[in-house]
């Protein structure tokens, strides 16, 4: 009884901490799909992932997702810098960052937030492709092991390359630069691991902060807990520093 | 209650608020006064917390800016300058997102502050199609929608046209009967239309601070007032003028064909009537007769060193 009633006290304090981000995430959403840009966005990303599906597809006649995990990251890479880049840059353009600081909401909490809002909306993209899912269990019956491990790496990859991406959004305010930044910075955690084999031997633990690296393992349907740290700790340091330097240019 | 010691803000080598202190009591409505630049917006951002003072401390009611500046937020409603708003929102869900984080959760409160500012009818309107005033309106309806003890407005009123002005000052006049209200502006009308009491900064020092009506009776109290005649000539006018009582000094004025007079006066009363009374009891024609209020912007003036308009 006690136990319980400490549950439902530790669900409230959390439910009443994440009220405010959850609120602001919810606008961020809503923001996305007032615009065009949420709609162009998808439509592309499904084009480009529907070619890399069905090209394995028809070719290998193989009924697995391999070709599109394979090539999900590098496409991640351009599209979420694309999504998160409005997110602070429009609001420090447009001067709204003032009415959105004064609120009496910590820097954090507004940060986190914003995170939300973008893995989430990374999430919603990321759910037609299911489709191609139903489509291979109607004609064959796939290994459950590399579909969940992908979809799984792909909404934590999402994740990490979001809060990357609001780093780079909370830079300045042109909206350009920042996608080009996050861009950068995103290709660079997905090509890190590539470039090793042109690297002494002893450089090689430079493949651990290969963001590809990580999603191969967990795409392979193996779920260890060093990939999951691996995304978490991308999103948590990102979202430090953004909020530090939010919290600097008072 | 607000309180404000010694705060310095620098932007690199440019020195915004140099060692301000003031402090504002409960239910007055303070007219924070300057030429452009002096560093209003910058004071008032770090009355909101939005800026963190280099130096000297601030209170609000009972909780340091530094220290707690969530809750300070909590009693503040703010109306940045030019009430930057997310344009691509209609004004309902805006107003229901800002309701939303800051707790509300009384749904009929949208309705009640869209009638108190006046933008119900364009409830279901893209931010971005509505004209200056309307979205000033809406950013008021944000600022106070939690109906706060503290309205800091930056600028309320610049862009709007007058029919507009008068309206948002009204508004202003009728809620610092509750609240305490500051405001900044360069508009000096506004300030003798609708401060108690008004501080004026320039170059980031304070240079008066005081009740509006001190400030305008300080300026030496005299009185101008303007009277344009027909009938007679300016010898004449100006030594009639000049045996009134409280009638200091008088200077021509040149208007066409009429003759006219700028009168100084001084004293407490009304020199006015016997103005009238002396001009109709010589046959003049009488075509204007007009007071100037412009005592503060002549203080505003001496104050600033002229910089502003």
């Amino acid at each position: 009884m006690i136990f319980k009633e400490k549950t439902r006290l530790v669900g409230d304090e959390i439910r009443a901490y994440f009220h405010e981000p959850l609120t602001i995430m919810k606008k961020e959403l809503m923001t996305y799909f007032y615009t065009p840009i949420a709609y162009i966005v998808i439509t592309a990303f499904l084009i480009v992932t529907g070619i890399f599906f069905f090209k394995d597809f028809f070719y290998y006649n193989q009924a697995e997702m391999r070709g599109f995990f394979q090539f999900l990251p590098l496409i991640l890479t351009l599209v979420v810098p694309a999504i998160t880049m409005r997110l602070f840059s429009e609001e420090i353009h447009s001067g709204t960052i003032e009415t959105l600081m004064t609120l009496p909401v910590t820097t954090l909490k507004t940060v986190i937030g914003k995170f939300f809002a973008a893995t989430l909306f990374v999430s919603l993209m990321l759910a037609p492709t299911l489709i191609y899912l139903i489509t291979i269990i109607i004609v064959g019956s796939p290994d459950p092991g590399p579909v969940i491990g992908g979809y799984l790496g792909a909404v934590l990859l999402a994740g990490a390359y979001s809060a990357v991406g609001i780093l780079t959004s909370s830079l300045g305010r042109n909206q350009i630069i920042a996608f080009i930044t996050g861009l950068l910075a995103c290709f660079f955690l997905w090509l890190v691991d590539k470039i090793i084999v042109f690297l002494p031997n002893r450089l090689s633990f430079l493949e651990y902060f290969g963001s590809d690296f990580h999603f191969r393992n967990i795409s392979r349907g193996i779920i260890d807990s060093r990939d999951i740290i691996y995304f978490f700790s991308i999103i948590a340091i990102s979202i430090f520093l953004t909020t530090k330097i939010l919290d600097d240019r008072r | 209650m607000i309180t404000a010691r010694g705060v310095t803000k620098k932007f690199g080598d440019i020195t915004a608020v140099n060692n301000i202190s003031f402090s504002i009591r409960d239910g007055e409505i303070t007219g924070l006064l300057g030429p452009n630049g002096a560093g209003k917006t910058t004071m008032l951002r770090m009355l909101t917390c939005f800026l963190k003072p280099d130096a000297g401390a601030i209170t609000i009611d009972r909780y340091s800016v530094d220290e707690n500046p969530v809750e300070v937020r909590k009693i503040i409603g703010y109306l940045p300058e030019s009430a930057p708003v997310y344009g691509d929102m209609i004004v309902y869900d805006y107003l229901s997102f800002i309701a939303d984080v800051r707790g509300i959760v009384d749904s009929d409160r949208i309705a009640e502050i869209g009638d108190e500012c006046g933008i119900n009818e364009v409830m279901h309107m893209d931010i971005s199609q509505l004209s200056k005033g309307y979205r000033q309106r809406v950013g008021l309806a944000q600022s106070m929608i939690h109906n706060p003890d503290i309205l800091i407005l930056d600028e309320p009123t610049s862009g709007l046209d007058p029919n507009q002005i008068i309206e948002i000052r009204n508004l202003i006049k009728e809620i610092g009967k509750k609240k305490t209200v500051i405001l900044s502006t360069h508009i000096l009308p506004e300030v003798e239309a609708t401060c108690d009491r008004v501080i004026i900064i320039d170059r980031g020092n304070i240079v008066a601070d005081d009740s509006t009506a001190n400030l305008q009776s300080d300026s030496g109290g005299m009185k101008r007032i303007i009277v344009k005649i027909a009938g007679s000539d300016y010898p004449t006018l100006s030594a009639e003028l000049g045996r009134l009582a409280g009638v200091v000094k008088v200077e021509e004025l040149h208007d066409g064909g009429l003759v006219g007079a700028r009168v100084t006066a001084g004293g407490g009363g009304d020199v006015r009537p016997d103005i009238f009374k002396m001009i109709s009891s010589k046959n003049w024609i009488l075509y204007e007769m007009l007071q100037e209020q412009r005592s503060l912007e002549r203080v505003f003036r001496e104050l600033t060193g002229g910089g502003a308009q």
